[in-house]
């Protein structure tokens, strides 16, 4: 496997698509650190959290924030790393070959997946660092030692939602034979779970509980219901940990809050366990819903007739 | 399983969806021995080939490769067989060396042997040093890319990748095909020099005279089931001439006297005169004790052929009556 690995990820570093990749994510740095330049003098941070609000602050209108922008991107790098995998090599000729070597099949896919991971971990790690980097030089104020552990945690995060969507790629590549069929669904349900699942949720809360002539009480239970509905896609995951872990001054709890309530809120940093603890069952979610993509594309290709054609 | 097979099938069946495409084959293969398999297209040679290499699972029946199961054990069973796909494909963005390399990798070949080996099988192909080189400078040379080779380089790049981890069975799905006429010589001079390095030799084809030209034995499918088996020149007989050899000898008028010694002959069966030619049949290679009594009987010894069955002849004869 290791043969396999090195290869595929000298193939991954000497690839045009890395070099695009990689060009994409510099200039997603580049203009959210910029549209938190803008934002962050306007901004009241509380003590100890002076640095994460390189990461935090709303920014401009139309760049949207920094995690916002990463949590946008991060499934299309995942997404580009993966959804050739398996069908590209199926379509050349060369899966055959391989796969006619006395190794066992799920190295291939494990092969692909670690270098996917070590690739996508780069990514990502380059761009957290090239951030923080500028950001300090940019405000001048040194990280705490807390908000380095929320940094790394947030690192930690955001390889797994990519290696979700890479295994979601990879798994689409096992099973369509095409190319571009791989692509473009996984592309569509980056699509759905971006933007549609908020429209779908709304739909389906107001269906059961309108909003009509709503008590206080109907109208909260009408958007708890929409945010588990919303909870089922991966980046509102993403997004609803990201929050606890960077900004855990106004999270407090990610559940519903009316206005009423907010304006009761006492800013109150969440302790460093805390904020673990509230992203928890998220963290857990992703890595289970990339294993289960890991785990389908294994048992698929398993069994998978490996013709030359 | 006896030992002097290296491939054996029993009731190996391959359904799709319900449509058979190979049906209960029994196939046979001793060791060291070239065995073409042949048929029309759509007959099942492929995809028992993919069978026999676990690359798809038999429906029904058993396929064992030097002993080996292929479903139970791929990993023996691919560490002995080397398989050129009909269709062979290379990383296009790497040169010939390193895709050679990687499958030796693949293959577990010690790191210090590889670079070795690679040379060895390169050279057994013909792939010469000018045609792996980039056409640049004499200053900077660098190695092609295979995406930047001909169809016929890649094919027999396929055959060197095929022989670098040394199998004890090779399996080629139509080898020749896109080869000119000097490639195609050389790659079957190579297959038929294979049995004499201990490597057992499959090979699919449409290329009759190719087949026959090294191949011990053939098996021809048609339909998913072996329609013959066996020698090419047991086969010709069979199929032309109810099993028995056909000789014929040109000599000068030819007497009674000279057809009652030749039919004296052991093994001979029924004698035929045509004008200056004798049409004699038998039961094996009499040419020797024929040759003979023609010279004794003073009768001039012309011209003196036996009858070659081409396979052509047996394939033909076969689908005509089908
Ligand atoms: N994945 C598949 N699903 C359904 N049918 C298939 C599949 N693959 C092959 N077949 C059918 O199996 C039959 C045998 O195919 P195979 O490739 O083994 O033929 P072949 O003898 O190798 O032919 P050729 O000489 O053209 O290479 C064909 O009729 C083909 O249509
Ligand atoms: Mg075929």
């Amino acid at each position: 496997m290791t043969a396999i690995l090195r290869k595929e990820l000298a193939d991954y570093f000497t690839s045009i698509r890395f070099i695009i990749l990689f060009a994409m994510m510099l200039g997603v740095s580049a203009v959210g650190l910029w549209a938190a330049s803008q934002g962050i003098r306007n901004t009241n941070l509380p003590e100890g959290f002076i640095f994460l609000g390189l990461f935090t602050t709303p920014g401009i209108p139309l760049f949207g924030s920094l995690p916002v922008l990463i949590a946008l991107i991060v499934p299309l790098i995942g997404i580009a790393l993966g959804f050739d995998a398996i069908n590209s090599e199926r379509t050349g000729g060369t899966l055959s070959r391989v796969l006619s070597q006395p190794i066992y099949r799920d190295s291939v896919i494990n092969g692909k997946f670690l270098a996917g991971i070590v690739t996508l971990s780069i990514m990502v790690g380059t761009m957290i660092l090239l951030i923080s980097g500028y950001g300090l030089r940019m405000i001048g104020v040194p990280p705490t030692a807390e908000e380095i552990i929320r940094l790394f945690m947030y690192l930690v995060l955001t390889i797994i939602y990519g290696a979700f969507w890479m295994a979601l790629a990879i798994l689409f590549s096992v099973v369509l034979r095409r190319i571009a069929s791989s692509l473009l669904i996984s592309l569509g349900i980056w699509l759905f779970f971006s933007i549609f699942i908020l429209l779908v949720a709304q739909a389906i809360a107001n269906a059961f509980i309108p909003t009509v002539d709503a008590t206080q009480a109907e109208l909260v239970r009408n958007g708890e219901l929409a945010q588990m509905i919303t909870r089922t896609s991966p980046i509102v995951l993403y997004q609803e940990a990201t929050r606890g872990l960077l900004t855990p001054v106004v999270v407090g709890s990610l559940g519903m809050l009316t206005m009423s309530q907010v304006a009761y809120m006492i800013p109150n940093p969440l302790s460093l366990g805390q904020s673990i603890l509230l992203i928890w069952p998220h963290l857990t979610s992703l890595i289970s819903l990339s294993l289960i993509c890991f785990a389908a594309s294994y048992v698929v290709f398993m069994r998978q007739e490996i013709r030359a054609t | 399983m006896s030992e002097e097979f290296a491939i054996e099938t029993e009731g190996l069946t391959k359904r799709y969806d319900g449509v058979t495409v190979v049906d209960h084959l029994n196939l046979h293969v001793k060791d060291n021995e070239v065995f073409g398999l042949l048929g029309p297209n759509g007959a099942g040679k492929t995809t028992t080939i993919l069978m026999l290499l676990g690359l798809t699972e038999p429906s029904e029946g058993t396929a064992r490769v030097c002993g080996y199961n292929p479903t139970r054990e791929p990993i023996q069973v691919k560490r002995l067989i080397g398989y050129l796909p009909e269709k062979v494909g290379f990383y296009e963005n790497l040169t010939a060396r390193e895709n050679l390399k990687f499958i030796a990798e693949l293959n577990g070949v010690a790191y210090g042997e590889i670079g070795r080996r690679v040379d060895e099988v390169l050279e057994m192909v013909g792939l010469t040093e000018a045609e792996v080189m980039e056409n640049a400078s004499a200053a900077r040379q660098r190695e092609k890319t295979v995406g930047k080779y001909s169809r016929g380089m890649k094919q027999r790049l396929g055959i060197a990748d095929v022989l670098i981890k040394k199998p004890k069975v090779v399996v080629l799905d139509e080898p020749t095909s896109g080869l000119d006429p000097k490639g195609i010589n050389q790659l079957l001079d190579l297959i038929a020099e294979l049995p004499g390095m201990g490597t057992t030799v499959v090979l699919s084809s449409h290329q009759l005279y190719q087949v026959q030209r090294v191949c011990h034995n053939i098996g021809i499918l048609s339909k998913g089931k072996m329609v013959i088996e066996g020698s090419i020149d047991q086969l010709g007989r069979e199929a032309m001439a109810g099993g028995r050899f056909s000789i014929e000898v040109e000599t000068v008028e030819p007497n009674e006297a000279l057809i009652k010694t030749v039919q004296t002959i052991k093994g001979v069966g029924d004698v035929q005169v045509e004008e200056n030619r004798l049409l004699i049949s038998t039961d094996t290679d009499l040419r020797a004790e024929i040759s003979k009594a023609v010279v004794q009987m003073d009768f001039p010894l012309i011209q003196m052929k036996i009858q070659e069955f081409s396979l052509d002849d047996i394939y033909m004869k076969y689908f005509k009556e089908n």
